[in-house]
């Protein structure tokens, strides 16, 4: 009985954090209409702000907690309200959604940058050595103040939103702006408010959750991952059904590490808020809740056969003559580049033409490597590297093939998260590191590094060949109608369920066979090396390449692979990989196409340029 | 009736529109207090867009729009509304997913009344909101919705009201009560400038009339001297 009591208590703590963090979601999309992805990396921010001032400036603590919670928190939702969510205004869902993942991974540059991961940080817990006991349970003073703050917190939210005329213009606001303007309320300044408001109720789950564990700039940030599922149990409207739920898998996680086997604990007590979640996407009714997609952008011009069968022979010689000129290291940091442009191949068919969000195609690449390994390679292993990962995308596609937007991008997050805990991290997956074998081929010497990276180099161009004929296509055409809208596609005789199942499960096997392409490289992969966090960076790198170009995928997974060689050159630049990427997201803001659309809109304008010229000529020549 | 020193809202030479597309090429119009001046004409001649300008939702590109004599170019929405100036937009003007009571205490942001007032306003003027207070505006009636939404000029005292075919999709009943509330608001005088689809409806009320079409005023007048010249104006406005 008294170890029931400890565990419901310790799992009440870590359910009420889980509903402070939900609770700032729910204020942040009711408020802004904007899910914000980043709310965990601004928390994580937030309590090592306060380590920061308390611990290493030895501020008082009471004086470090306010200035962070009352001042900076807010001022940073206030800034980011400004920079980053104004600008998005009416933009697509699928938009503003890749526009906080990219906070998210800004944020988590800045984190690693501030306070580099190398020192261990503890910070102290609040009322350290208090402790009260209530029949014979003893609960300390910093377990008491959360759940007093959770509960001030959740009661304060209620009433405000329904009972104060400014919550109820901040639902107002998201309702209709133009009209809550014309009825005197200022809606920026409103939603800033609301921003403040929820950055403020992500730093007191930061705040609170640091001194339960040592501070870790990841762990910390998606954490708040397993808010989602509460948030989505309150269908990301209904406050008391979010705290709720915070507190269902906070105390179940907790009585199922206190009593489950060790097997059990170590597989499925991680995962359990990501099958929560995936579960709450899938069966909960969402008619009210705006979806959404990357659609509705114009697509470049679509290079015709001839033109992109050229491109690509072209590609493939170059890199055959480059080859000859690269280092070992260079070669394999190419190599690199090369496999992720081909993964990345999967999201501009995925999101680029297909307008679905997907966060989590290196889980698909992860099982390709994984069936590559296993399998010993060679054509076989080739064959169980696309059919394991097409099998598992289709599997998943059929289970989220209703979802949209910003639903379908959190079903596939908490795949991934949950493939990451369950499949990739133990004996089941790779057990540490597994060997990968590079495919055999006749006449060439794949072991041979130059070969590999000239192989690498076919492989995508040949993919990118391929893509673009798809996209010419009539199948091309209908996955773009079905983008634009789902309705009139289904009227023209399109079945939209098949078509993105079809979609689906082409882009796993592409990146399945990217996976055991890029083991095959290395040699080896590690569970880490198919993180969440890492196909987050993957969608926010295809879309700065601008997510419809194989062109852009390509510069911009090769940017990415050659940045490290920057940083040897710039030691002090640290970990500035994510927080560049993060902020060129960022600057997407105003220029949606990406690098890859700069580059088509070029082309684009040299060949009106000389279709002018030619006109001109023979005006002239007409005219003489 | 003596004619004040400073028309309530008046546009001079007014040019807007969307973007670089230029939707009103000079429009100038008058409105008095206590007046009613019904504002007429075909599809996309550009009235909506003229209301938007004068409650601060866009921006005029050049001319001055004037509320109570003083010069407000580039005022926003919000200011406006503090000044006075209150559109019902067209469709319903109404915050869906608020109840009717949570709507209400949208609409004091400009007045501060207190809450029995409040009440006392609207539900004695719509005895059927106050019996759907605690109720989702979005799931009312759409007759309901426009009362919901016209209740907002009860409750702001407002010198100038705008008024965006609030008669759209109604019942004949409905129209009539409403259009009896706009009498008595003119009454107690507040310049309204009345949007109309149905323009017998608004001549019915108006003191004064106006054509718009193709975004220039194209006729002023008594409703007597607009009406003659109504359908010529609307079947030369589709040509
Ligand atoms: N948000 C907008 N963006 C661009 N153009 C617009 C926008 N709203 C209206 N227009 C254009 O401005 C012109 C005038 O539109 P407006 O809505 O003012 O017409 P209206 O006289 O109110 O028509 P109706 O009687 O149909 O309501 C139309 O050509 C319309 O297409
Ligand atoms: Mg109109």
């Amino acid at each position: 009985m008294t170890t029931f009591l400890a565990l419901s208590l310790t799992g009440l703590v870590v359910g009420c954090i889980y509903a402070l963090t939900a609770c700032g979601l729910v204020v942040t999309y009711t408020t802004s209409g904007v899910f914000n992805f980043a709310h965990g990396a601004i928390g994580m921010v937030a309590a090592f702000t306060y380590w920061q001032l308390s611990v290493a400036w030895g501020w008082p603590a009471p004086l470090a907690f306010l200035t962070v919670l009352l001042v900076l928190a807010p001022l940073l939702g206030a800034v980011v309200e400004r920079v980053l969510v104004r600008p998005l205004y009416g933009a697509p869902i699928g938009v503003t959604l890749v526009a906080t993942l990219g906070l998210l991974v800004t944020l988590l540059g800045v984190g690693f940058l501030a306070w580099p991961p190398d020192t261990t940080r503890v910070l102290p817990k609040f009322f350290e050595g208090h402790t009260i006991t209530v029949f014979s349970l003893v609960i300390d003073y910093n377990q008491l103040l959360v759940i007093v703050t959770s509960i001030a917190v959740a009661v304060g939210l209620r009433v405000f939103f329904s009972g104060t005329r400014l919550g109820i213009a901040m639902r107002a606001v998201v309702d209709d702006p133009e009209l809550a303007a014309l009825a005197g309320t200022k809606p920026e300044r409103v939603s800033q408010l609301s921003w403040a408001l929820g950055a403020g109720l992500a730093a007191l789950a930061g705040v609170l959750l640091a001194p339960l564990q040592t501070l870790n700039v990841t762990d910390l940030t998606l954490l708040v991952i397993n808010g989602y599922a509460a948030a989505m149990a309150g269908r990301l409207r209904n406050l008391p059904a979010t705290v709720a739920g915070a507190l269902v898998i906070g105390i179940s996680s907790s009585l199922v590490l206190g009593y489950a086997g060790p097997q059990v604990v170590n597989y499925v007590r991680p995962a359990i808020p990501m099958i929560l979640l995936f579960v709450a996407v899938l069966f909960l009714k969402q008619e009210r809740l705006r979806a959404g997609s990357l659609a509705g952008l114009r697509m470049p011009r679509t290079a015709g056969l001839r033109q992109s069968v050229g491109v690509g022979l072209g590609f493939v010689v170059v890199a055959g003559l480059v080859s000859g000129q690269l280092s070992p290291a260079s070669l394999a940091i190419g190599g690199q580049g090369m496999v992720l442009a081909f993964i990345m191949l999967s999201l501009v068919l995925l999101s680029g033409y297909g307008g679905q969000v997907s966060l989590c195609q290196l889980t698909f690449a992860g099982l390709g490597a994984y069936a590559m390994g296993k399998s010993g390679g060679g054509a076989l292993g080739l064959l169980a590297a696309i059919a394991l990962p097409a099998a598992a995308g289709a599997l998943v596609a059929l289970t989220v093939v209703r979802l949209r937007g910003l639903f379908l991008a959190l079903a596939t997050l908490a795949f991934a998260q949950a493939m990451d805990q369950i499949f990739f991290n133990h004996a089941l997956g790779y057990g540490g590191t597994l060997e990968i074998p590079r495919p055999r081929l006749p006449l060439v010497d794949t072991g041979d590094d130059r070969a590999y990276f000239v192989l690498l180099a076919v492989v995508f161009a040949l993919g990118a060949i391929g893509l673009l004929t798809l996209r010419r296509r009539a199948f091309g055409r209908r996955l773009i109608a079905l983008n634009d809208s789902p309705a009139a596609s289904a009227t023209m005789g399109v079945s939209p369920v098949m078509t993105r199942l079809l979609v689906f499960t082409l882009a796993s096997a592409v990146a399945g066979l990217g996976g055991a392409l890029l083991g095959g490289l290395h040699g080896s992969v590690s569970p880490n090396d198919f993180l969440l966090l890492n196909s987050c960076v993957l969608l926010l790198l295809a879309t700065l390449g601008g997510l419809y170009t194989p062109t852009g995928a390509f510069l911009a997974a090769m940017s990415y692979a050659f940045f490290p060689e920057l940083q040897k050159l710039v030691p002090e630049l640290g970990q500035v990989q994510f927080l560049l990427t993060g902020l060129g997201v960022l600057a997407l803001g105003r220029n949606r196409y990406g690098i890859g659309g700069q580059i088509a809109d070029a082309g684009e304008r040299l060949r009106s340029l000389r279709v002018h010229q030619v006109d001109r000529v023979e005006v002239a020549r007409a005219a003489g | 009736m003596t004619t004040p020193a400073h028309d309530a809202l008046e546009l001079i030479g007014l040019r807007a529109g969307y973007g670089s597309i230029e939707v009103l090429h000079g429009v100038s119009l008058r409105v008095p207090p206590a007046t009613v001046v019904a504002l007429l004409g075909p599809n996309g001649a550009g009235k909506s867009t003229l209301l938007k300008v004068a409650s601060g939702t866009i921006t005029p590109k050049d001319g001055c729009l004037h509320v109570g004599g003083v010069h407000v170019n580039g005022a926003d929405a919000a200011a406006l509304a503090r000044a006075g100036i209150c559109r019902i937009p067209e469709g319903r003007g109404i915050f869906p997913n608020l109840t009717v009571a949570e709507n209400l205490r949208m609409w004091t942001g400009v007045g501060d009344l207190k809450p029995a007032e409040v009440a006392e306003r609207t539900y004695g003027r719509f005895p059927r909101l106050g019996e759907r207070r605690k109720q989702v505006a979005g799931t009312l009636s759409g007759g309901e919705q426009q009362m919901l939404a016209m209740s907002r000029a009860l409750l702001v005292d407002p010198a100038v009201l705008l008024l965006d075919e609030i008669s759209m999709g109604l019942a004949p009943l409905i129209v009539a009560e409403l259009y009896e509330l706009v009498g008595s608001l003119a009454q107690q005088g507040i310049a309204i400038l009345l949007v109309e689809q149905f323009a017998q409806t608004a001549l019915a009320v108006a003191d004064h009339a106006v054509i718009l079409s193709h975004g220039r005023v194209t006729r002023t007048g008594t409703p007597a001297e607009v009406e003659e010249h109504l359908s010529a104006a609307y079947l030369g406005g589709a040509a």
